[in-house]
């Protein structure tokens, strides 16, 4: 870049030298000059950017009055312009963490610029802002600030630059956790063997794939009265309406469809098919019902063995979905059944 | 057992009046192999191309990838219970037409296909296109029933290869590599510090466009079975499975299997390669329960000291992964899984299905929904609507400028699971 790039630095009122306790609930002001460790910044960036504004904001302040104190940052950032916004380092301060964590967040998500900040790894609002902000691990205490700059300048220049990071543990950021993927010398079965061969001679060794640890949902209670319930069919095996007008993908689904299906005694292969990529289409697309079947809830329905079958039914894919869509999927439809009063889901999977 | 295959170096493919090799170069007599393939009625008619490495050229949605050998002495070629009858295969001279390949395309129920690009950035997710491929393009009978199609194009596809070998069977070799081990009991007498490694490889057995082949018959109906690794480099093992480009296992990669290669390349000297379990992933729970608790039986009963598991798919065969992988490390045995991850396209999603404890040593084989961005291509072999309903692609994959924004998903061993390939994941 033949710009200098320009930095937007926000600090909490004692890091702005304001004041203590005495002075947490002060509103955000913006600074053109440096304050504070964005003085400290400023020098190790000197080769290419500056920090063009520095917003000091009371760390009581942001927490209780967090919508107006977004209203004001967004517009000093527009009115800036950065290239990358810088937080902190807030070390083991909760509140100065979840105010850098928050802002962070809100910063990367709708200006779409690099955020970095620095943090101690168990301070909360290392989760709050984990995925979109570059968090570099510091000591627990602003005594470990003269160590916590340079890592921080060193990750924004890269980042301007468009330059890859590299791994947590060589640049000093606490991971984001995500997995990228990348090419390497060795083939994967070379790999195998060799992570054998050191299993075996109990030398060390790293997986490349540390096992996910997943949550559990308690269940909900059970119906008291099937007969009386109103019952709704989803389903993840791909059964769509057969011109797929949401076109929902046949692996790594992105969305979920919703389609009525009050009229109907069950899913007829002229109206409807598979469109899921992880099994043998043929028997599903002669009868949808064998995935989706709704055929026996409307027959349930009539012999008044259920209430009633829910007018609409949901669907998406489930080959390939990230956990992640999934977990999205699951929330929204949830609230969607709760609201229009469905007592109970039948969900298939395939 | 002692398996010899002689490579002969293929650097071009082009059409002619014979079929033969010459200084690197092999001519096909397209009018021969086409009539060969149309000896099946269900084809009505075929199309034949070629694609080099390096040539702008796309190729979708493939179906399987096959390497043109032949038997050296043989009156008996071909594919044992496929192509033709049942026969001994895993030793003898083998030569391979080295560096070229056959690629069948074409839609057979519209989905789970995937794409090889000979050029750019696609180019590097896909050992496809490092080789030169004749493409055969079927088309199948009106009103044939997809299973039928699906075996006509399987067939079409290993008669061309073996077609293509057949000029090679009295040819010189440039170089031979030889597969050579005692039995089970020979090796451990011999080797009796050399710990004891069973490759178990889990072969995707879940319906039409989603099975393998085992001296021809279907995955679905096999009980584990512990093979020569020597059967499989020699073609005892075909693919029938379509599903997610990225790690289904092509007939040409059994062919090249590169967990035997590994283990073979350190047998004798740092290991004792004990054999392959052929395992199936079926879609029902007392299938799964059968499949796991038996290969972890053949392992046991085998007295190996260590296990690699390779998995083909993903989602619900990850359980059958990780079910084997706990019995295993119950007993004692260690295991080394490879298997890909299903992260999301922000890589931020749990990689698995299923998760257990006991699963300490995984090479990943890289996120499939990792996102890429295709050049445009000047030809394309198949058809690129065809990307609509592939894993991995989606509604508008395909841009107004002929790039193509998809997902490794839907590139063919981009993430193979066998780690033919040489990609991982990282955490960042």
């Amino acid at each position: 870049m033949s710009e200098r790039f320009k930095v937007v630095y926000y600090v909490n009122q004692f890091f702005g030298q304001i004041g203590g306790e005495d002075k947490a609930s002060m509103e955000p002001e913006v600074h053109e000059s440096t304050v504070g460790p964005a003085l400290g910044f400023n020098g190790l960036i000197k080769d290419s950017g500056d920090v063009v504004a520095t917003i000091i904001c009371g760390d009581n302040y942001f927490n209780e009055h967090k919508a107006d104190a977004l209203e004001k940052i967004t517009s000093i950032i527009k009115k800036y312009n950065p290239d990358v916004f810088v937080a902190g380092p807030a070390f083991n301060a909760g509140r100065y963490g979840m105010a850098c964590g928050e802002i962070g967040k809100y910063v990367f998500e709708q200006f779409k610029i690099p955020v970095v900040t620095g943090m101690y790894k168990e301070n909360p609002g290392v989760d709050v802002c984990r995925q979109q902000a570059i968090i570099i691990e510091t000591g627990d205490s602003a005594a470990a600030m003269r160590k916590a700059l340079p890592v921080m300048a060193k990750i924004v220049t890269k980042l301007v630059n468009g330059e890859e990071l590299g791994s947590p543990s060589e640049e000093g950021y606490i991971p984001q956790g995500t997995h990228k993927t990348v090419i390497v010398d060795k083939r994967g079965s070379q790999r195998a063997v060799d992570m054998m061969l050191a299993r075996l001679k109990g030398q060390e060794f790293e997986t490349e794939m540390p096992m996910p640890v997943f949550d559990r949902v308690d269940p909900a209670p059970a119906v008291k009265d099937i007969r009386k319930a109103t019952i709704a069919l989803v389903t993840s095996g791909g059964i769509v309406p057969v011109l797929n007008p949401d076109h929902i993908e046949s692996a790594s689904a992105t969305k979920f469809g919703k389609y009525d299906i009050s009229g109907m005694d069950g899913l007829s292969p002229k109206d409807f098919k598979t469109i899921h990529g992880g099994y043998d289409p043929v028997y599903a697309n002669e009868d949808p019902n064998r995935v989706a079947p709704l055929d026996i809830l409307k027959q349930y329905e009539k012999d008044g063995k259920i209430g009633k079958v829910f007018e609409n039914y949901y669907v998406t894919t489930g080959t390939g979905t990230a956990v992640a869509n999934s977990v999205k999927f699951g929330v929204e439809i949830g609230a969607q059944l709760k609201a229009a009063g469905v007592d109970a889901v039948i969900l298939t999977s395939t | 057992m002692r398996l010899e295959l002689g490579r002969i170096f293929i650097k071009d493919i082009q059409f002619g009046s014979e079929t033969k090799v010459s200084n690197g170069l092999l001519t096909v007599n397209k009018d021969e192999l086409a009539e060969l393939i149309k000896e099946d009625d269900r084809i009505k008619d075929v199309k034949l191309d070629i694609a080099r490495p390096g040539e702008k050229v796309r190729i979708i949605p493939v179906k399987d990838v096959i390497e043109p050998r032949v038997k050296v002495g043989s009156k008996v070629q071909g594919f044992p219970g496929v192509t033709s009858a049942m026969h001994r295969v895993g030793l003898g001279r083998t030569n391979i037409l080295y560096g070229a390949a056959v690629v069948t395309i074409g839609d057979i129920v519209g989905m789970q296909e995937g794409i090889v690009d000979m050029f750019g950035e696609g180019a590097k997710w896909t050992p496809f296109s490092k080789t030169f491929n004749l493409v055969v393009d079927i088309t199948p009978e009106a009103g044939l029933e997809p299973h039928s199609h699906e075996t006509a194009v399987r067939l079409a596809g290993l008669k061309a290869s073996s077609y293509l070998a057949k000029c090679a069977e009295n040819m010189e070799a440039e170089e031979v590599l030889v597969y050579e081990m005692d039995n089970v009991a020979e090796n451990i007498k011999k080797y009796p510090d050399l710990p004891k490694i069973l490759y178990v490889e889990m072969l995707i057995s879940q319906g039409l466009l989603h099975d393998g082949f085992i001296y021809g018959v279907n995955s679905k109906e096999i009980l584990p079975t512990l093979i020569h690794p020597n059967e499989e480099l020699d073609g005892a093992v075909i693919s029938g499975n379509c599903v997610a480009a990225c790690d289904k296992i092509t007939t040409y990669q059994h062919q090249n299997n590169s967990v035997i290669q590994d283990l073979y390349a350190k047998h004798g000297k740092e290991l004792n390669f004990l054999g392959v379990v052929l395992t199936p992933e079926l879609t029902t729970l007392e299938g799964k329960f059968r499949s796991c608790e038996m290969t972890a039986n053949l392992a046991k009963m085998l007295g190996a000291d260590g296990v690699i598991v390779s998995e083909e798919g993903y989602g619900n065969p990850d359980s059958d992964l990780l079910i084997i992988c706990k019995k295993l490390e119950q007993e004692g045995i260690k295991t080394v899984l490879i298997t890909d991850e299903c992260s999301g396209q922000d890589g931020f999603s749990q990689p698995l299905a299923d998760t257990t404890p006991e699963a300490v040593a995984v090479v990943s084989a890289g996120n499939v929904s990792h996102l890429v961005k295709l050049d445009p291509a000047e030809v394309i072999l198949g058809n690129i609507a065809a990307i609509e309903n592939i894993s991995g692609g989606w509604h508008d994959s395909v841009q107004e400028d002929g790039r193509i924004f998809c997902e490794l998903n839907a590139i063919i061993g981009a993430t193979s699971e066998i780690g033919f390939h040489n990609v991982t994941t990282v955490l960042r």
